[in-house]
């Protein structure tokens, strides 16, 4: 296992070279001047020359990656251009957003459509299994963004001023706050990368407000929640009902769950102990690619629900050429990526001995 | 086990039925297979529908898509909703069938018009990953070695990166949001997938005898590579390529849906983009386009099932 491990993480390495040389690549070749970008189009060559000089923008390129891997390996992503901020606060502030919408989207797409997967793999060819198989072939073809327009259009227009009415935008409603840990706690003092994750925690509203017991905003926090989660979480429900039922399918026909049926075991225990411990094991993996998907599906979530998450600030930041924020930004998602791989490829490990053996 | 066994010289007497029995070949075969498919069928329906529609749109669409139809046609308002005669919309209002957008222009022309762009993109760029893809993916697994992995690290460099944001920035790189420069995006973006494909075809081949043998008759490293290995790699790359137009459909109307693809085009993508904050006011300009987005992908997706489950002889039919 620690030499499965220590493999793994060796091949990581060049992947995650070639990630930061990637991005510091394509934000420089990004056309188009990022002075005027940034300071308006009537800035004097001056004024240009100072702000290129201030950022290190008139370095050699090489020059310019070398300086930025040193930054990097202390922990430094730069200051945004545009926002003139460090992109470090800027990720505290937004990282929070799109971490909840995806946790309840993915939650929602494994909560639902396991089970799903499940009963209609087992009756299969049911009037259950049509259905869901119908809605999972319409679940992966519906573009985020119409599914997110469509709910909108359905909670807040035609379910106006019934229970069911829901808000299409933004995280909280205007005059509702959920109070900082550091506020509620009485850390106001506390500096540092204490404080900083402290209100990286207090970003995500539903667990801040649940541990603090906020239960009014809580509640409004997710009610704000639902129709993006359900918009982005769709997608993967869709995927992950398809997988939970053929692999269902194809573990019933294996001898071992023929052995359990002979020797008398309840049909429950039969598909819900031996059969669906073995058919989930494909399902870890596809649940690990979608959440790296995910990401994509966060950009056009945020941008149809209103929201300032990740997705939203690297859009803004590709079209307003802040080469700080898309390093910072898509090297982090980047790592996310091959992070969540290696954990998918580990709880493999975990899940199925002959892995481990190899 | 005690069945009589079939014997293998037929009776004379049966031979005629021998004479009348169509020859098999591998192409009716195949095709046989997929119709068998209840998927492949209505994916082909939806889709022949979406082709046929796009390609004879300037004889079927009823207006022109990108004129406005102010002080053209009396009495044609701003974001109408759908008006049908027969379905009892009255006729002092101009007729159409699925409304009007913001600047007076009928929808349902847009509609039809839109396919031409969406789907001809999405061709496109599936071709050109296909065939980039293939090249890398072939030179990775018959060379091997460190070409191999460069190649392949390459990929997974490229997979690291979330596809939209990825596709974002080239567009961004290329400089002018234009349609060849989505293609080319959403063409890159796609490439390791079929990489990953065909190299691992060509891996598993590549040790088969008949390799082998046309290697000792002397056969060339490119006519081994293109006429032994390749066949190989043809099923799964359809399966995959039919999947990948579905998504690259999505893209496409993604692409245009956050801006970067050209706005006012008759796109689908677009048509909801530009249309984006009317939604409780005129529900219909961004239902129909994103209702007929969803029925292009979803033929792509069953079309690649169907295919998959019919082209696949590990399946027992």
């Amino acid at each position: 296992m620690t030499r499965f491990l220590f493999r793994r993480l060796i091949v990581t390495i060049p992947v995650l070279f070639g990630i930061v040389f990637i991005v510091f690549a394509l934000a420089r070749v990004i056309p188009g001047d990022p002075c005027r970008a940034v300071l308006g189009e009537r800035a004097t060559d001056a004024v240009c020359d100072a702000f290129i000089h201030r950022y290190g923008l008139d370095q050699p390129i090489p020059v310019q990656f070398v300086s930025y891997l040193g930054q990097l390996a202390s922990g430094d992503l730069g200051d945004s251009i545009k926002h003139s901020r460090p992109v470090t606060t800027l990720l505290i502030e937004r990282l929070p957003t799109t971490i909840e919408l995806t946790f309840w989207a993915m939650t929602f797409a494994i909560a639902v459509g396991i089970p799903l997967g499940l009963v209609s793999g087992y009756r299969r060819n049911s009037p259950i299994d049509v259905g869901t198989m119908v809605f999972a072939n319409l679940g992966v073809s519906v573009p985020v963004f119409v599914l997110g327009l469509l709910l909108a259009f359905l909670f807040a227009l035609v379910f106006k001023d019934t229970p069911l009415a829901l808000p299409p935008s933004g995280r909280l409603s205007s005059g509702v706050d959920v109070v900082p840990l550091a506020e509620v706690w009485g850390l106001q003092g506390l500096g540092g990368p204490p404080r900083a994750i402290l209100d990286f925690a207090s970003g995500i509203y539903t667990f801040s407000a649940l541990i603090t017991g906020q239960w009014g905003p809580l509640a409004d926090a997710a009610r704000h929640l639902i129709l993006p989660a359900v918009a982005l979480g769709t997608i993967p429900l869709a995927i992950i009902a398809r997988i939970t039922r053929s692999s269902l399918l194809e573990v019933l026909g294996l001898d071992y769950v023929r052995t359990a049926r002979a020797k008398g075991l309840r049909e429950r225990v039969v598909v819900l102990r031996h059969a669906t411990r073995n058919a989930l094991l494909p399902v870890v993996t596809v649940v690990g690619l979608q959440l790296g998907a995910l990401l994509s599906g966060a950009v056009l979530t945020e941008t149809v629900f209103n929201l300032a998450g990740v997705g939203r600030t690297m859009f803004e930041a590709i079209t307003g050429r802040d080469y700080v924020v898309i390093q910072g930004f898509t090297l982090l998602i980047a790592v996310f990526y091959v992070v969540v791989n290696l954990a998918v490829d580990l709880s493999y490990g975990f899940l199925d001995p002959r892995v481990r053996a190899r | 086990m005690s069945a009589p066994a079939m014997p293998l010289v037929p009776a004379p007497g049966s031979a005629d039925t021998l004479a009348t029995a169509k020859p098999a070949s591998l192409w009716r075969d195949t095709l046989s297979s997929i119709l068998r498919q209840r998927s492949a069928i209505v994916g082909l329906v939806i889709l022949g529908t979406l082709v046929f529609v796009s390609v004879f749109a300037p004889l079927l669409a009823p207006f022109d898509p990108g004129t406005s139809l102010l002080g053209v046609e009396d009495g044609v308002l701003k974001r109408s909703a759908p008006c049908i005669h027969l379905l009892g919309c009255p006729e002092t209002q101009p007729q159409h069938i699925l409304g009007t957008d913001g600047n007076f222009r009928d929808v349902l022309s847009r509609v039809m018009y839109g396919g031409r762009i969406s789907l001809s993109i999405g061709f496109a760029a599936v071709g050109f990953a296909l065939i980039v893809g293939t090249m890398i993916g072939a030179t990775a697994g018959y060379v091997g070695g460190a070409l191999d992995n460069v190649l392949m690290r390459l990929m997974d460099v490229v997979l690291a990166f979330p596809s939209l944001l990825l596709a974002i920035a080239i567009i961004v790189a290329l400089g002018e949001p234009s349609y060849f420069n989505a293609l080319l995006a959403i063409s890159i973006v796609s490439i390791p997938v079929y990489a990953r494909i065909v190299r691992s075809s060509v891996l598993s081949a590549r040790e088969n005898d008949y390799v082998t043998a046309s290697r000792a008759l002397g056969e060339s490293s490119r006519g081994i590579l293109v006429r032994r290995i390749m066949p190989n790699a043809i099923t799964p790359l359809v399966v995959q390529g039919t999947l990948g137009i579905g998504g690259a459909v999505l893209e496409i109307a993604a692409l245009a849906f956050v801006g970067v693809a050209p706005i006012g085009e008759a796109e689908w993508g677009s048509m909801i983009a530009i249309e984006r904050n009317q939604l409780f006011n005129a529900p219909h300009v961004i239902l129909a386009p994103g209702i007929v987005i969803t029925l292009a992908v979803l033929g792509f997706n069953l079309l690649g099932d169907g295919l998959r489950d019919a082209l696949d002889p590990r399946l027992n039919r």
